[in-house]
């Protein structure tokens, strides 16, 4: 009975509480415009690429593939190595072989979708244990990076 | 805004144990809705930065208001192993001065950038009160982009304090000292060889860089602040003095004697007027300039040997001194400009004075006298009023948006609310204890946010948990958006608070620097990729150009170091992804680790000193693999002939 009493008291109490805080909560807080955020900013996260989009030359553009290779020396090589061995992350040989251009593309300018999304890409984060990250490459320079991939492995 | 059934019933708890338990002592002056007031829910935003002076520690802290939660401790004037600041090769010479390497000093004031009398968050500005220096933040990076030595000057107080739109930040002295040739003099010859200065800062308004464009040579008092005035006030600068007596011994006895010290202000557009005249004198001193390069990541120090300075004697109607009881402290231009709020630290009433009332006086010649041969300006004639009994000791005076006014109070401990206008006293709280300077967002600007004010303190007893005998400091949020103040939360602070500014968070934010694009990175030893990771001997010099990615240095083993070499581990940070520094230390360094920042190249000083293999490793937990990212370096007797070599899981190459 006792405790009947007081929790009817308690549940009074929580809803004069809720009432009470409800009106204080601050109806002001800034809200926060995250594209607003990521203007002008150099980091740069790509969105969604098909299949379609991408045109694949042959025989290859040579000049992307020497603009592939000076972006592979700075912002990839620490991680991959261009034979078949793991080191940070996967070796590159073949990889143009066993995945989609669209694949190979949204790892290097959208990682954060295709680790949320791709079974594959999670497959490897297991393996690797090391986010792939973000390095601010471009579109244009993933198809570049691209091209240098497909002279790796043996295209001409 | 819709918050969770989780957060409601959280503040609901506190809100019953604040109204309903009523504990005894001090707490109970928090209650009503307080909690709520300040609460700012995991993954929300505060609406206010709030740049705090780090006191003694040297440093200037970022706190979010309303939470008080803690942001970043910015390094200026003192070393910071945390960041590597002052430890880097790259950072040293930040803290070169003309006495030479100063790893500390004691940061009094902040001052934020200001276009048209608003602030507008381009840089923070803030003073070395020991060895007279200003520093210039970058608001972009939250870094110290420039420190400026200021000759003639000891203990530079009544600073950094800045104009309508940021032309000039000032630093005037605190002590004043034996100028020019004759420095080696008896202490007690004060009042004939001592002599103070305010000197005036230019900024450069695309790059903020800072020049000294003139000091003005005053008596041999001391100043305390300062403010710009603005509006009607534009063009004029107002410090407060004490210790008018001149006294250089026993300053709590000899230095309050007489009634009045004074507030002096200065027409510096006039100043202007007489350097371009050619009325300034050349003098040679020295003091050093220095610089952080964004590009290079790199600092440079320059000693500078040439200052300008204007004699009053020579520049009739640049300076005036207006009588303020007693010992005045705070000096605040309210937003319009009109008003100029004394502070007398030993007074019982606050002075006002009018910006009109002040022109006419100078116009009129309504002077009592002189000092020093610098007019003095009758009391009577350029007052507004004074706030009659407000409280003990009144230091500072900040300004809402409503006309009212917001005054400290060291000795009574409390904040009392006034209006400008009719001077009446309208509410006081008290504060936890000893306030020393307050805070209202845009306080000090012509566009105040009246919605905080902050009280920054001195002694926190009984309001925290004890560490041993010294205690936080600690900072109390009110707030003033209703007829009364309202205490909302208290909050622990680094060093001691004595100045901070607040300022809208969407003004900075927005510009955040994320990363260091590795395609712009200009330092000298950068290595730009793995393949131009190197080891390269110069003499005893070796150069290790290193770099770090999650999870490994490249190289991360080296050979062939020998006793008596000096080795520059110059880290390239390869990581292009926000929040992503990686750290690098090593054993027995009589130094700190390196903290590199995604894109950024910064060297650690090594000199082994016993024969071994060292470890080295990351200091930042960069991932899964962080503690994997280690290496090795041989250190050999200074005759041996092990060849230099390095390699990362590979046959080791050669150095060249
Ligand atoms: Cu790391």
């Amino acid at each position: 009975m006792k405790n009947t009493i007081l929790n009817v008291i308690g549940i009074i109490c929580v809803s004069i509480m809720l009432l009470q805080c409800k009106g204080g909560v601050k109806e002001d807080q800034p809200t926060v415009d995250f594209a607003e955020l990521q203007k002008g900013q150099p980091e740069v996260h790509g969105t969604e690429v098909k299949d379609a989009e991408i045109v694949m030359n042959t025989p290859l553009n040579q000049e992307w593939v020497k603009g592939g290779e000076n972006i592979y020396n700075l912002k990839c090589l620490a991680c991959h190595k261009l034979t078949e061995d793991k080191l940070v992350g996967p070796g590159w040989k073949g990889v143009t072989k066993k995945r989609s251009p669209s694949w190979i593309i949204n790892m290097i300018i959208n990682v954060d979708m295709m680790l949320e999304k791709d079974p594959e890409a999670q497959k490897l984060l297991e393996q690797c244990l090391v986010r792939m990250p973000n390095q601010n490459v471009s579109k244009e320079e993933s198809l570049q990076l691209l091209e240098f991939m497909r002279k790796n492995d043996g295209e001409m | 805004m819709k918050m969770s059934m989780a957060a409601l019933a959280m503040l609901g708890l506190i809100f019953v144990f604040s109204t309903g338990c009523k504990p005894k002592g001090v707490q109970s002056a928090v209650g009503g809705n307080s909690a709520v007031k300040s609460f700012v829910p995991p993954g929300k935003y505060d609406e206010f930065y709030n740049f705090v002076s780090g006191g003694f520690s040297g440093q200037m802290a970022v706190y979010g208001l309303p939470s008080g939660r803690l942001f970043r401790v910015i390094p200026v004037f003192s070393v910071d192993p945390e960041k590597g600041y002052g430890y880097s090769e790259e950072s040293k010479p930040m803290l070169n001065t003309s006495h030479g390497f100063v790893p500390w000093d004691d940061l009094h004031h902040p001052a934020l950038s200001v276009t048209d009398g608003i602030h507008d968050g381009r840089w923070a500005f803030g003073n070395a009160n020991n060895t007279p220096r200003i520093a210039r933040l970058d608001l972009k990076t939250f870094r110290t982009a420039e420190i400026l030595e200021i000759p003639n000057s000891g203990g530079n107080h009544s600073s950094p304090f800045i104009t309508e739109n940021t032309e000039y930040v000032v630093a005037g002295t605190r002590f004043s000292l034996p100028m020019g040739d004759k420095l080696d003099v008896p202490i007690n010859t004060y009042k004939e060889n001592f002599r103070g200065t305010v000197s005036f800062i230019s900024v450069d308004q695309p790059t903020g860089r800072m020049n000294i464009a003139f000091q003005i040579l005053l008596p041999g008092i001391n100043f305390d602040l300062a403010r710009a005035g603005k509006g009607k006030s534009h063009g004029w600068f107002f410090f407060s003095c004490y210790n008018a007596e001149r006294a250089n011994t026993l300053l709590e006895v000899n230095a309050s004697q007489m009634d009045k010290d004074f507030i002096m202000a200065v027409n510096w557009k006039k100043a202007e007027e007489y350097v371009k005249a050619g009325k300034a004198m050349k003098k040679s001193v020295r003091y050093a300039h220095n610089v952080y390069d964004e590009a290079a990541h790199m600092a440079t120090s320059k000693i500078e040997t040439e200052v300008l300075v204007l004699d009053p004697k020579d520049c009739p109607d640049m300076v005036y001194f207006m009588p303020c009881p007693k010992s005045p402290h705070g000096c605040d231009t309210d937003p319009s400009g009109e008003y100029i709020v004394g502070s007398g630290k030993l007074a019982a009433l606050i002075p006002v004075f009018s910006f009109t009332k002040i022109q006419e006086a100078i116009t009129a010649k309504n002077f009592d006298g002189d000092y020093e041969g610098i007019p003095v300006l009758k009391y009577d004639a350029v007052l507004h009023g004074e706030v009659k009994k407000p409280g003990l000791g009144p230091l500072h005076t900040e300004f809402d948006d409503k006309g009212n006014a917001y005054t400290s109070f060291f000795v009574s401990s409390e904040i009392v609310k006034w209006r400008i206008s009719d001077l009446q006293v309208l509410d006081r709280v008290p504060t936890y204890y000893s306030i020393g300077h307050l805070c209202v967002p845009g306080g000090p600007t012509k566009k105040p946010w009246g919605k905080y004010v902050i009280a920054y303190n001195k002694i926190t007893k009984d309001r925290y948990l004890p560490t041993g005998p010294e205690l936080t400091q600690s900072a109390q949020l009110y707030s003033i958006d209703g007829e009364k103040m309202q205490l909302i939360l208290d909050f622990p602070t680094i060093g001691e608070p004595h100045y901070a500014e607040a300022i809208p968070a969407e003004l900075i934010m927005k510009n955040s620097t994320k990363i260091y694009k590795l395609e712009e990175n200009k330092n000298p030893y950068v290595a730009l990729g793995e393949k131009e990771a190197k080891v390269v001997r110069k003499g005893n010099e070796i150069h290790v150009y290193m770099t770090s990615i999650r999870s490994h240095f490249t190289p991360d083993n080296i050979e062939g170091i020998k006793l008596g070499d000096v080795v520059y581990f110059h880290v390239t940070n390869l990581e292009q992804d926000w929040d992503v520094p990686h750290g690098f230390a090593v054993k027995g360094a009589n130094n700190a680790e390196l903290l590199i920042m995604p894109g950024e190249t910064q060297t650690l000083l090594w000199k082994p000193e016993r024969v071994g293999v060292y470890p080295m490793y990351c200091t930042d937990f960069c991932s899964a693999l962080h503690q994997e990212m280690q290496g090795y370096i041989r250190v050999s007797p200074a005759g041996a002939n092990v060849p230099l070599t390095f390699s990362t899981g590979e046959q080791a190459k050669a150095a060249q």
